[in-house]
């Protein structure tokens, strides 16, 4: 189904959004409800009501201060807002030791076994020595997923079997990547509901493995969300993050028709960097996370 | 998963209650804090939108009738719009057709196709004690098709491996084989795909074609966002659907995805996941769904949550007082009370509590719900010292009773007998492990309910 075709099928509320749109960034003067037009914007993107509404409120403001009744202007404004806001978590990590330790954990489905490949998949074609390791040995078939990609890649793989401690996977794969002396291990792990303790515990006990076997291991602990999460995302974050601290994110199925807006509520509450973003299910897929077009893609009509 | 939705409306519900009249001012307010707890909650903009303006409309005149304020007026009628959209009672599935009757599973990537897929073949087994076959169209995500054999296999659920490399291929395959062996059910799992790629919405509309499926069902994540509509409505003019399955609602998604999407493709959702294990499934009731919004079954039993909000903190502490073996003195018995009345009565209560039906009827005559106001009266007259030692209770002490509550001395007597069969009975149920029911009940949480 073309965009076209799809954008007609859209309610009547989503057309008198795109009204507003071309309100916002065609006309010239700036009226009360493109404010509100805004708004709708920003809550369709998922970026939440609260954080939208602040985010308004603060162009409201300043359009008056600055006396701006020029949209172009106003428009800079707002993509200059959500881009600090998306800035001021700093950048990732630089790779800065060996073997540098990636620990890739989320919530079911969001894409982490994809996101391992593709971020293995990108450090071999800069030149670098990867590592899988397939630590999700709860869901079926989960480690033939892994292993079908490192093969595809050409990548060394460490795997056991299905009901296997992801704890020993996780310390074999690490004294086999000292041992070879690879640049960098990416360590798959299971999707978990974040409400099941017994399930972040389990994840601690991995992190807890990786410091015994390498300390400073894990380097770097990667969240991945999806795209398509509205609010719980936030809820995501805050409990991976109170259980393994959480150092970057993955922001993936970005392809789609969800704008991911939700990482503009989490850069707000949080410290914590996007390192990449996913768009698609190839092993190419895979973009540094770039705020600038992140946020133009935010705003820009359906 | 919708707990924190409702307890946002009830607290909208509480700060619009002081008002008396109905202003177009305050349903105005009302419907804005309506409006933010649906987007909180993550219902489409959308649908929200057509959401309030209903209800606005149906605001606008309306008298408010009774005791009722405007702003418990609106939420009334939010409830039962919700209800409404929700539809009315569990839908189930439809198989009724020549078999092998066709099931086809369709939804974006990592919704929970695969082990939906299998759960629901297991639930048939289980339930319509049907011949299930399933199979996996998935040819492009690595190890799709062994995940679902794995799945099935654990199961015992009958899986046919695909011997060839289209998907079409694979589902004319799987429906000549269900037909040659006599399935009564065929359930084709397919790859996730985005309602944006358009060869793969054209593949499987060709699949549809093929099977001419009976139920095309629609695996939706709890967790969508603002995207649901956008989605949902592409799968449904694509494929025609006839339900929407619910998963990973074991998770604390407040689940507005399940309003967006049956907004707009107009089909019941008819089954939850609730974990990733193949048990973790269950029929969706939407009604019981919509109360569950709300918190809140009618606007009776809202006003009465409004005005008598359940004290949960003190409902835990008596319950775990009681359980831990501790002295249950007359203020524990006065708040337990107020609680029960809150809840329905300690009839209505006690019958929610399985294997408490003995104790229901053991109980009907003695404690009756009518008696509740006159024992709380009594309790009031007594000074802290006899609540707490009911003991020093003697003649002259109930004449002071009796005369301070407006009864007769035999009521406050009736009541002490009571207080001492209470202690019993809870005993009774603590050792049945019933306390710990009792006080999922105070919470508004019927045992073994999700919603
Ligand atoms: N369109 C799109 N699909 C993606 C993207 N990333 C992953 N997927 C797909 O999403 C689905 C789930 O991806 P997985 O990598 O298996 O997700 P996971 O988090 O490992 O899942 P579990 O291990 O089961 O919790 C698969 O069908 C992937 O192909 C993306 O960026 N875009
Ligand atoms: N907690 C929880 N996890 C679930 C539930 N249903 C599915 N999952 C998990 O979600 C993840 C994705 O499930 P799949 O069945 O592979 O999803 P899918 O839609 O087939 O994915 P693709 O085929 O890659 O598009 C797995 O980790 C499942 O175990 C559920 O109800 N609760
Ligand atoms: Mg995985
Ligand atoms: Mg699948």
């Amino acid at each position: 189904m073309g965009a076209s075709k799809l954008h007609k099928r859209l309610s009547k509320s989503r057309l008198s959004l795109s009204r507003g749109l071309s309100q916002l960034f065609g006309a010239t003067k700036l009226e009360d409800s493109d404010f509100d037009d805004l708004e709708d914007i920003l809550i369709s993107a998922d970026v939440g009501v609260s954080v939208s509404e602040h985010i308004v409120e603060r162009l409201r403001v300043s359009a008056k201060s600055h006396r701006i009744s020029d949209v172009a202007a106003l428009n800079e404004m707002i993509r200059e807002a959500m881009v600090s806001t998306l800035e001021q978590t700093g950048a990732p990590p630089e790779l800065s030791c060996r073997p540098y330790v990636l620990l890739v954990v989320g919530v079911n489905g969001v894409g982490k076994t994809t996101s391992a490949a593709k971020i293995a998949n990108r450090f071999k074609q800069e030149g670098k020595s990867v590592m899988l390791a397939a630590a999700d040995t709860f869901r079926a078939a989960a480690l033939e997923q892994l292993q079908t990609w490192a093969r595809r890649l050409d990548i060394p793989i460490v795997a056991q079997h299905q009901g296997a401690d992801a704890a020993a996977v996780a310390h074999d794969a690490l004294s086999s990547a000292l041992s070879k002396n690879v640049d960098i291990l990416i360590i798959d792990t299971a999707g978990r509901q974040h409400t099941h303790s017994d399930l972040m515990e389990q994840l601690r006990k991995i992190k807890r493995v990786l410091n015994k076997v390498h300390e400073g291991a894990p380097h770097e602990i990667m969240q991945v969300l999806d795209a398509t999460t509205g609010q719980n995302a936030l809820s995501q974050l805050r409990h991976f993050n109170d259980a393994v601290s959480v150092d970057t994110l993955c922001l993936t199925k970005l392809d789609g028709t969800a704008k991911g807006g939700i990482v503009l509520a989490i850069s707000n509450e949080f410290q914590i960097p996007i390192r990449y973003v996913g768009t698609g299910e190839g092993f190419d897929d895979l973009q540094p996370f770039e705020a600038r077009s992140f946020v133009d893609a935010l705003v820009q009509e359906q | 998963m919708f707990e924190q939705l409702s307890e946002r409306l009830q607290h909208t519900v509480k700060r619009v209650r002081g008002r008396a009249r109905i202003t177009e001012q305050n349903v105005k307010e009302t419907l804005r804090e309506v409006r933010i707890a649906l987007l909180e909650a993550d219902v489409a903009l959308p649908v929200v939108k057509d959401f309030i303006k209903q209800i606005q409309q149906r605001a606008v005149g309306q008298e408010v009738m009774g005791s009722l304020t405007p702003g418990q007026v609106v939420i009334k009628i939010v409830n039962e719009e919700l209800v409404s959209v929700m539809g009315g009672t569990s839908s189930g599935i439809d198989l009724k057709t020549r078999p092998p009757a066709v099931v086809l599973v369709a939804g974006l990537q990592g919704a929970g196709k695969t082990t939906t897929v299998v759960k629901l073949a297991n639930w048939l087994k289980i339930n319509s004690k049907k011949r299930v076959l399933v199979a996996s169209a998935d040819v492009y995500r690595p190890a799709a098709i062994q995940q679902l054999e794995k799945l099935a296999m654990d199961a015992g659920i009958d899986v046919l491996t695909p011997g060839a490399s289209a998907a079409l291929d694979i589902a004319q395959a799987a429906l000549t084989h269900a037909r040659s062996s006599g399935f009564d059910v065929l359930i084709l799992d397919t790859a996730g795909r985005l309602h944006v790629d358009e060869s793969m919405m054209q593949e499987i509309q060709d699949i549809s074609r093929v099977l001419d499926p009976v139920e095309t069902l629609f695996v939706a994540d709890s967790m969508t966002g603002q995207d649901a509509v956008n989605s949902a409505s592409a799968f449904n003019d694509a494929l025609k659907l006839t339900g929407v399955i619910l998963t990973k609602t074991d998770g604390d998604a407040r689940g507005g995805a399940a309003l967006s999407v049956r907004h707009v493709t107009g089909q019941p959702i008819k089954f939850l996941g609730t974990g990733e294990h193949l048990e973790a499934f269950e029929v969706f009731h939407p009604d019981r769904l919509a109360s569950r919004i709300l918190g809140m079954g009618d606007v009776l039993s809202l006003v009465e949550q409004v005005e008598q909000k359940v004290d949960k903190a003190k409902a835990e502490k008596i319950a775990r007082k009681i359980s831990s073996g501790k002295r249950f003195d007359l203020e524990d018995f006065r708040e337990q009370i107020r609680q029960m009345e809150q809840m329905g009565g300690i009839g209505s209560l006690i019958e929610k509590l399985p294997g408490a039906a003995g104790l229901s009827g053991q109980l009907a005559g003695q404690v009756d719900d009518d008696q509740f106001k006159r024992v709380v009266a009594i309790i009031n007259s007594m000074t802290p010292h006899e609540r707490r030692m009911p003991a020093v209770i003697k003649a002259s002490r109930k004449r002071r009773i009796a005369t301070g509550s407006g009864t007769q001395v035999q009521e406050v007597n009736r009541l002490l007998k009571q207080f001492t069969q209470m202690q019993k009975m809870m005993k009774k149920m603590r050792n049945k492990g019933g306390m710990n029911r009792l006080l999922a009940g105070m919470k508004g949480r019927a045992p073994g309910m999700p919603f």
